[in-house]
């Protein structure tokens, strides 16, 4: 038998050449997810391919449950719709226990087709039409207030309604320490404004607040934000129960919580420096259950999780198009997989694996995707084994947010796939053709 | 008496004119009077100068780059574990020390590799931005400091620090500004290389004096000798340097290191002012590239690092000798090609 | 095509050029191209023998060889005579 075939390379050796010694093993090739073959996967279902392992999730999941459940008796998780809200998804979470957690009325819609009880809705965001609240006032669903606005269009919609009860929270935004602060969405907690939002709610006969929200930011890398976050929830939470005498059900601090990717310009490895759940959890059980709430008194505790989630359950699997060389001498790999399918490129140096076997001889090259627009590069410069055309690749941790964000950008969304635990394949999202896009459009009789 | 042979990985061999810790770490252990100590060199690049001192590196084996991870680094540990027995590793470098503190509990169940690191809360503590709650904690004053996020807040800074100031990147980088322009510009500078937020520090005058230091992690100080440096190359580094009898020094060193618990060599490196105030600027995690000069005047801190990593007692030094220098020189090594080579190709040597 | 003189290449693919003292490290498939060089073997038998060697089509060969040799040109490893 002839020996495998491996493109000639060349490499110059310098004093600040990457080494790649030890970072031999940082490729092993990956051929099976869930033992199941990537090749027969990308066989039957095409390229580029998206993977979902529901064990993956599911154990996942139940991690993150575990880390709060063993310090604090009350919590719930409300799975993060805008981070992937494919229904096969969706319903994982929802099977596991999950509520859901809406921004749109689209969300909203969706999370209702699936069958969550819309008492079990959590509808958050800025963007919450008058037909929207009303929905959400009749289902009985928690509505998080971003701001006046939308509560004194809430209280008007009250107006008119006779023995219904509206659920409120008020989403809090507030200064934990961390840049940048995110002061767009809620009500600040340092110059007032979430008390006076809470003085307004506790006037109005209709309203009544279950409930406090934050969302302190997003792939928080300290946990002792929450901490700080935690504290001034509490401190609110205190007000209100001096004020009324009564306490609030829940609070909620939203998500934020790191996956295992790198961000661009970090120096060290996302999964060397992010904090675990048990950190993420110490920090705000603590915080919490040291606050003084009589046992029984103990609000519940929503957590929002979104990207910790399903991140690492999502694999995107490609094909290397064509290998060239550019005009400085660099080597570079265009791939089927473009920044239209994954939006995460823009701010994540994402992992790619080769998904055949290969040498020991690495080559630095730029991953360019399909898309004929400059911007289209998935890794400006990653130190590859030598692929060369109809070879495949694997980019690992992409569930959050690519399912969702990805654009109909010159190409077609690929299909998806999910693995169940019994290593069994489903297409849970039919790959688009042109007429999915084209049945939208209409053109008017003088240009027919 | 017979010297016990025990094997010693280290890194940091870059011993160029900006010198890593790892050849003068090597040098203190070769003199060791109770271990006969091989040497495992770890290298990162090709013509670190310690891969080619071969009567004090016994073997070379090249590392991943820390940007790779810590899984990729106990996974090239764990092929070098097999070709050779490894009693202790000592890293020397600040930007590798995060990955061997994750993976230290491992390397020692798993390989039997016994490191001498502090912990990762201890080891953030220390971090240029948490400088003030250091001082604070650990009972040493510290230049006042501020984290900021918007250039405005320097305004509001001005009375309380007054010019010059420091403005110092969240990790490396520090500038002094005379006026609010220059903080300004350096505000823009630091973020652009490092991000927020920007340390705004006040600015101490007076003399630099540095402690390289060792302890136990129980909150005994085993060793701590205090230099100041006598001449600097054009890239601020020590060229020469001479140890210091400081009683004050020596106990303020001590008090940071018993009550932070550390665990492993370090260097602490201070400010004295004219009224015999002293500042802590820094608290480097590691062995100075001068702790050399500790063995020198009779404090051995790398014996001592490697004997407590193999779990044993050890007493903590009474004493040094003072008006000790150090001064340091280069020297040109004479190397074949094919040492090039066999390091290049192979990743050993 | 010509490897220049004195440019000693290893087994294991470490490459010296004295000229410039630098060196560089070439895969397998780079050692075999650069043997057949030394050898002094045309560019159209080299295209045969990687094809005799490996399991590969011409398109690739064409293409890799191409890119492969205009590198070592770049790196004056080789000249056109």
């Amino acid at each position: 038998m002839k020996p495998n075939y491996e493109s000639p390379t060349i490499q110059k050796l310098n004093a600040g050449m990457m080494n790649k010694f030890g970072s031999r093993t940082e490729y092993t090739p990956v051929k099976f997810i869930d033992n199941v073959a990537i090749a027969d996967l990308m066989d039957q279902y095409g390229s580029p391919l998206f993977v979902i392992s529901e064990r993956t999730i599911r154990q996942t999941y139940q991690k993150a449950l575990k880390a709060f459940r063993m310090r604090y008796p009350k919590v719930q998780f409300a799975w993060s719709y805008k981070t992937n809200y494919l229904n096969a998804v969706c319903q994982v979470f929802h099977q596991e226990g999950s509520w859901a957690e809406v921004v749109s009325g689209f969300e909203y819609q969706k999370a209702l087709r699936n069958g969550v009880p819309g008492n079990l809705i959590i509808f958050n965001g800025p963007d919450k039409s008058r037909e929207d609240l009303i929905m959400a006032v009749e289902n009985r669903s928690l509505i998080h207030i971003d701001h006046f606005d939308e509560l004194f269009m809430l209280i008007e919609i009250m107006e008119e309604r006779e023995d219904v009860k509206a659920r409120v929270a008020i989403r809090v935004n507030m200064d934990t320490g961390v840049y940048p602060q995110w002061d767009r969405f809620g009500f600040n907690y340092e110059n007032g404004q979430a008390w006076n939002a809470i003085v307004k709610i506790i006037a109005q006969e209709k309203l009544q607040l279950e409930g406090l929200h934050c969302h302190i930011g997003t792939y928080m890398l300290t946990a002792n934000a929450y901490a700080v976050a935690a504290r001034k929830m509490c401190e609110l939470a205190f007000a209100y129960a001096n004020t009324t005498g009564k306490h609030v059900k829940y609070l909620d601090m939203g998500g934020g919580f790191c996956s295992a990717n790198t961000l661009k310009g970090s120096y060290l490895q996302g999964s060397d420096i992010i904090p675990t759940f048990d950190d993420y959890a110490e920090a705000i059980t603590t915080t919490i259950l040291q606050f003084g709430f009589r046992p029984d008194e103990l609000p519940l505790l929503i957590l929002e999780t979104g990207r910790a989630l399903i991140d690492e359950a999502g694999y995107l699997l490609g094909t290397v198009l064509a290998t060239k060389r550019l005009a400085d001498g660099r080597r570079a790999t265009v791939l089927d997989i473009g920044i239209n399918i994954m939006f995460t490129s823009f701010w994540y140096n994402h992992r790619v694996s080769p998904a055949q076997d290969f040498t020991q001889h690495v080559e630095e090259t730029t991953l360019y995707g399909p898309l004929c627009m400059n911007i289209d590069a998935i890794r400006e410069s990653v130190i590859m084994p030598i692929l060369k055309k109809d070879d495949r690749v694997v980019v690992h941790e992409v569930g959050a947010y690519n399912m969702t964000q990805w654009m109909q950008f010159i190409t077609m969304r690929p299909n998806v796939v999910m693995i169940d635990t019994k290593g069994e394949v489903h297409l849970i999202r039919k790959q688009e053709t042109v007429n999915t896009i084209v049945d939208c459009e209409v053109v008017p009789e003088h240009l027919k | 008496m017979t010297k016990r042979k025990v094997t010693v990985a280290a890194t940091g061999l870059n011993n160029i004119d900006s010198p890593g810790p790892g050849i003068p770490v090597i040098r203190g252990l070769k003199e060791s009077e109770s271990l006969d100590v091989r040497i495992i060199g770890l290298s990162y690049e090709t013509l670190e100068p310690g891969i080619y001192m071969e009567d004090l590196v016994d073997k070379v084996y090249q590392l991943p780059l820390p940007t790779a991870g810590s899984s990729v680094l106990k996974e090239r540990l764990r092929y070098i574990a097999s070709q050779e027995k490894i009693d202790v590793l000592i890293p020397n470098f600040d930007a590798e020390l995060h990955n061997f503190i994750k993976i230290q509990d491992d390397l020692k169940k798993e390989l039997n590799i016994a490191t001498f690191l502090p912990s990762q809360v201890i080891f953030d503590e220390r971090q240029k931005s948490e400088l003030g709650k250091f001082g604070e904690k650990y009972g040493v004053k510290v230049p006042e400091s501020q984290m900021i996020n918007q250039v405005m807040e320097i305004r509001k800074l001005e009375e309380r620090l007054h010019y010059p100031m420091v403005i110092k990147g969240r990790y490396y980088d520090a500038y002094i500004a005379q006026t609010y322009e220059q903080a300004t510009n350096f505000f823009y500078k630091v973020v652009a290389k490092w991000g927020y937020p920007v340390i705004v520090q006040e600015f101490v005058t007076g003399t630099e004096v540095n402690v390289t230091a060792i302890g136990d992690g129980k909150g005994t100080c085993i060793g701590a000798v205090a230099m100041r440096k006598l001449y600097i190359t054009d890239k601020g580094k020590a060229w020469s340097g001479i140890s210091l009898e400081d009683d004050e020094l020596l106990e303020i060193s001590k008090k940071v290191i018993e009550n932070s618990k550390w665990r492993g060599g370090c260097e602490l490196e201070f400010i004295k002012t004219k009224n015999d105030e002293y500042y802590l600027l820094e608290m480097n995690p590691r062995f100075p590239a001068w702790v050399y000069l500790a063995n020198g005047c009779g404090q051995n801190h790398p014996e001592a690092l490697v004997k407590m990593a193999l779990g044993e007692e050890v007493q903590p030094f009474t004493e040094y000798q003072s008006g000790k220098m150090f001064i340091r020189y280069s020297y040109d090594l004479i190397v074949d090609i094919a040492e090039f080579q066999k390091i290049s190709t192979t990743g050993e040597k | 095509m010509k490897v220049r003189k004195n440019i000693a290449i290893s087994e294991n693919g470490f490459i010296f050029n004295p000229l410039t003292g630098d060196s560089f490290s070439v895969n397998e498939t780079g050692v075999f191209i650069l043997q057949k060089l030394k050898e002094e073997e045309t560019i159209e038998a080299i295209l045969q023998s990687l094809m005799d060697e490996y399991e590969l089509d011409t398109y690739t060969a064409e293409k890799d060889l191409n890119d492969f040799l205009s590198m070592l040109k770049s790196y004056q490893l080789i000249t056109n005579d």
